[in-house]
């Protein structure tokens, strides 16, 4: 057992940030904005995490690979979840969104996040601009607001006819 | 000593369990391989929501509480949820649950429900309860996007053909009776006071009715007069149908206790 005293923590952030979504394998953790806070306690490494769905099935897969990473490198940790503030897709950091797009997926266009707050009639899903991931183009449309993940929409480009998913901005 | 909020806490925990199941009952099953996604997606978006309240439930309980101990080992009497949610996909009078589904009873219900739930997440996001704020800041999200795509097919159904039209409406008559209930004093409605939750029921209702009634005239569809049999499944009073979709969800976990994989 290590003890946390003298645990390099710039060794702990690096290998942390070789961690990716499972389901989306190209893009951090942190890059994701799921990682919130890496922090020394008396209990060792503290790693905080905010799930992006309440209902989202790569949160153990990432709980598991975060532990399995501090056991490689012989340091005593935990994972914590933290649900306020909740997860938004503005957290995404830019580079994440460049990343996206490169993979397939179109980035959330946030500036039609919708906040937590009071809700009542807000900006439709279908009036989003979405850009085609594959060619640029701007003329698409959404076939389904649920994809193959719960944080995308299924779309389509009408100048290449592609279909892509869509990273919801939320 | 019972928390105050926990009564409210399985209220909505068994509500958004209880859809969760009935709606991923159209898994494999819906008309057309896009909204069969939709159905199972939006399980998992409430079944994502219960297992959080639950988890918080359990923690207030204490003793050997989990969230599966609530969600598998809770019979029908002790389920707090909506009757309008645990009632299977078809009208009143359809001769079997499984052959005769209606999409437009699923989604007028989805359409009823998830207008409620934006009000309720909404309030509840700003009470002084910061695990269960951050739960419904959270649960709002998902709800906005249930809430759009429900009422889009509403609007479809309603403005659509002449069956389409007839089978939305005959779903409106059938369920909102049911929504009598989200308006009725709840048991829990001083521990949410304390909370600085003040759900009234007049200001909820009057917004409510604000969302509903927009959608229905575009939808060309009209509002079945208020009135008839009032439910009572958030006093555990509920329909037979519970007992049969409690049945299918936990005779796995009751068959094979402490099972894990």
């Amino acid at each position: 057992m290590s003890l946390p005293i003298g645990t390099d923590m710039a060794a702990v952030h690096a290998a942390l940030d070789q961690l990716c979504d499972p389901e989306i394998p190209v893009v951090s953790l942190r890059e994701m904005g799921i990682l919130r806070d890496v922090y020394m306690s008396d209990k060792g490494v503290e790693v905080v995490i905010t799930p992006t769905y309440s209902g989202c099935p790569a949160m153990e897969q990432i709980h598991d690979d975060i532990l399995q990473s501090l056991q490689q490198l012989g340091v005593q940790g935990q994972v914590k979840t933290q649900l306020a503030p909740a997860w938004t897709t503005e957290w995404m950091l830019d580079s994440a969104k460049e990343k996206l797009r490169a993979y397939g997926i179109a980035p959330p266009n946030c500036q039609n996040t919708r906040t937590s707050q009071v809700v009542r009639f807000t900006r439709r899903l279908q009036d989003d601009v979405v850009a085609c991931p594959l060619c640029g183009s701007t003329n698409t449309t959404i076939t389904s607001a649920f994809g193959s993940t719960a944080c995308k929409a299924l779309c389509k480009c009408l100048s290449c006819q592609e279909p892509f998913d869509y990273f919801k901005p939320y | 000593m019972d928390s105050p909020q926990l009564p409210l806490l399985l209220h909505l925990a068994d509500n958004c369990l209880v859809l969760g199941q009935r709606n991923a009952e159209w898994c494999g099953h819906a008309p057309v391989l896009e909204e069969d996604i939709a159905m199972a997606n939006h399980s998992l978006d409430l079944i994502g929501q219960s297992r959080l309240l639950y988890q918080y439930a359990a923690e207030l309980i204490g003793k050997a509480e989990t969230e599966d101990s609530l969600a598998y080992f809770r019979d029908a009497q002790a389920f707090r949820n909506f009757t309008l949610l645990e009632l299977p996909h078809h009208g009143p009078l359809a001769p079997s649950g499984s052959t005769q589904r209606d999409f437009a009873t699923t989604l007028v219900r989805n359409f009823l429900y998830s207008a409620w739930a934006l009000g309720t997440w909404s309030s509840l996001a700003q009470c002084s309860d910061a695990q269960l704020a951050a739960i419904a800041a959270k649960a709002v999200k998902e709800t906005l996007y249930h809430w759009q795509y429900a009422q889009d097919w509403v609007i479809r159904m309603g403005d659509g053909t002449a069956v389409s039209q007839q089978r939305a409406q005959a779903a409106m008559e059938h369920l909102m009776p049911y929504t009598q209930e989200f308006w009725m004093p709840l048991a829990h409605a001083e521990a949410a006071q304390s909370m600085g939750v003040f759900l009234s029921h007049a200001d909820a209702q009057a917004e409510w009715d604000t969302l509903i009634d927009a959608v229905l005239v575009n939808a060309c569809l009209k509002r079945p007069p208020d009135g008839g049999f009032v439910p009572s499944g958030n006093h555990g009073i509920h329909s037979e149908h519970l007992t049969y979709l409690l049945g299918e969800m936990q005779s796995l976990a009751r068959a094979h206790p402490k099972a894990v994989w």
